[in-house]
């Protein structure tokens, strides 16, 4: 009790499908060092065990329990409540642009369908008959490449877009950024397929360079360089005319 | 289709950027000394340049418009389908018939 | 809940948003008073009297800005998707802004 100075108001988004959202306000001790994660985990042990949310690694690894704080999509793990208080006040609810299953929890089925309608699925060049095919690290592919496998899948990019609020049939940022880093791949035997995917209804050309993916990302990735990568490489195909 | 409309915003921006700073500068130009219908007139009726550049200028702003109008469409006034595409043909067509009337009134 | 997204990124795709609606919905009027010059020219004439109207000068010059605004975050946008530059390029975002305002204040400063 040493280090608890006073109480925090704590507001969490309640409710969830069939049922009307509604506010509920906590009082929660306060500490110097305490996540968001710990606010809600508080919460649910101490005042009310029906909070719905979701949390597995509790270390950044894991993607499961990002959630709207203050306004903002957040990672709330790693997310410490001093650095995101507003006037002393916390407002806690589920992800934007996803259907919410219960209060927190979001229901993240709609952005992991994007993940495979972008095709950023392998397309393998060799079968196990024959040699590994050789990536050389250094090559500027590999490293566009490499520059957005460390994405996490927490949807905080997808939560953040304002051009997936406003068309829900838009890829959003984290499955694009997937496909072009699999298009990017040298072992990728068929990148035509993948121009195709994110060239139909709702593809890359959708988006308007707002930002806010590259902006929120917490493990600092670009989804919005990305993005204008698979613009610049339809671009040239339409260009040279291939199919 | 997403992105042949792309591609058509995109194009038709570019060859309306030259124009856009031309028309610009022209206005910059023009305004010196107040406006008059005889001095715009004078300055454009019967010059077949001014015809194909404004023409030429019309055409791509309905294009471009009409594109940027449906996205708007699309994501704020949430239309989908026919409904959309048709009100993006309309506002297309109609501001190249408002837009070709305006041109033959100033440089035929 | 509000979100927060005041970034310059965001604040240049709004204005070009914006702008662009904005000169769509200004379109009609400009083509439908240029059409007078055939079938009224005495009106048109009316019409561009309201021009020395310090108020109408303003309108004017907020025209001129967001056509300027328009095609120079339009450009940044042809350079940002076709040009291999690195993202975000907040700086070209913030040159638009800039070289609108040069290039309407020049407008704002002739009229005057």
């Amino acid at each position: 009790m040493a280090a608890q100075a006073t109480a925090m108001k704590v507001t969490v988004e309640r409710g969830g499908a069939g049922t009307e959202s509604h506010r509920q306000s906590f009082d929660v001790p306060a500490y110097e060092n305490q996540t968001v994660l710990d606010v809600v985990s508080w919460i649910q042990q101490n005042a009310d065990p029906t909070l719905t949310y979701r949390f597995a690694c509790r270390v950044g690894m894991c993607g499961s329990c990002a959630m709207m704080v203050n306004g903002v999509p957040r990672w709330t793990c790693r997310t410490h409540v001093s650095r995101v208080l507003k006037d002393g006040a916390l407002h806690v609810g589920p992800l934007r642009n996803l259907p919410v299953i219960k209060d927190l929890a979001a229901d993240m089925d709609p952005f992991f369908d994007k993940w495979v309608a972008a095709e950023g699925r392998h397309h393998p060049t060799r079968s196990r008959e024959e040699e590994i095919q050789p990536v050389d690290p250094a090559a500027p592919e590999r490293q566009t490449a490499s520059a957005g496998i460390e994405c996490i899948n927490c949807a905080i990019c997808y939560s953040a877009c304002d051009t997936v609020a406003g068309n829900p049939d838009y890829l959003g940022p984290a499955a694009l950024q997937r496909a072009w880093t699999v298009y990017n791949d040298a072992k990728d035997a068929n990148k035509g397929a993948i121009l195709d995917a994110v060239s139909g209804k709702g593809g890359c050309h959708s988006c308007h360079s707002m930002g806010s993916c590259t902006q929120y990302c917490p493990n600092d990735l670009d989804p919005l360089s990305a993005i204008l990568g698979l613009k610049r490489a339809t671009t040239r195909r339409f260009f040279k005319g291939a199919k | 289709m997403e992105f042949r409309l792309y591609m058509a915003q995109r194009l038709s921006a570019l060859v309306m950027a030259p124009f856009v700073l031309v028309h610009i500068g022209v206005m910059i130009y023009a305004i010196q000394g107040g406006l008059s219908a005889a001095e715009i007139l004078g300055r454009t009726q019967g010059s077949a340049l001014w015809f194909a550049f404004y023409g030429m200028f019309v055409i791509a702003v309905s294009i471009h418009a009409a594109i940027g109008l449906r996205t708007i469409l699309l994501e704020w006034a949430g239309l989908r389908g026919t409904l959309l595409n048709a009100a993006a043909a309309l506002i297309g067509v109609g501001l190249f018939a408002l837009g070709a009337q305006a041109v033959l009134a100033v440089t035929l | 809940m509000i979100v927060a997204r005041a970034h310059p990124l965001w604040l240049a795709y709004i204005l070009h948003r914006l702008s662009g609606l904005a000169l769509a919905l200004f379109l009609p009027l400009h083509f439908w008073v240029l059409s007078m010059a055939v079938t009224d020219a005495a009106r048109l004439d009316a019409f561009l009297t309201l021009t020395d109207m310090p108020l109408v000068k303003l309108a004017e010059f907020g025209l001129v800005f967001l056509l300027a605004v328009h095609v120079f975050g339009g450009l940044r946008l042809l350079a940002l998707e076709w040009l291999p530059w690195s993202a975000p390029q907040k700086t070209w975002a913030a040159a638009a802004v800039a070289g609108s305002f040069l290039v309407s204040t020049t407008f704002l400063l002739r009229a005057i």
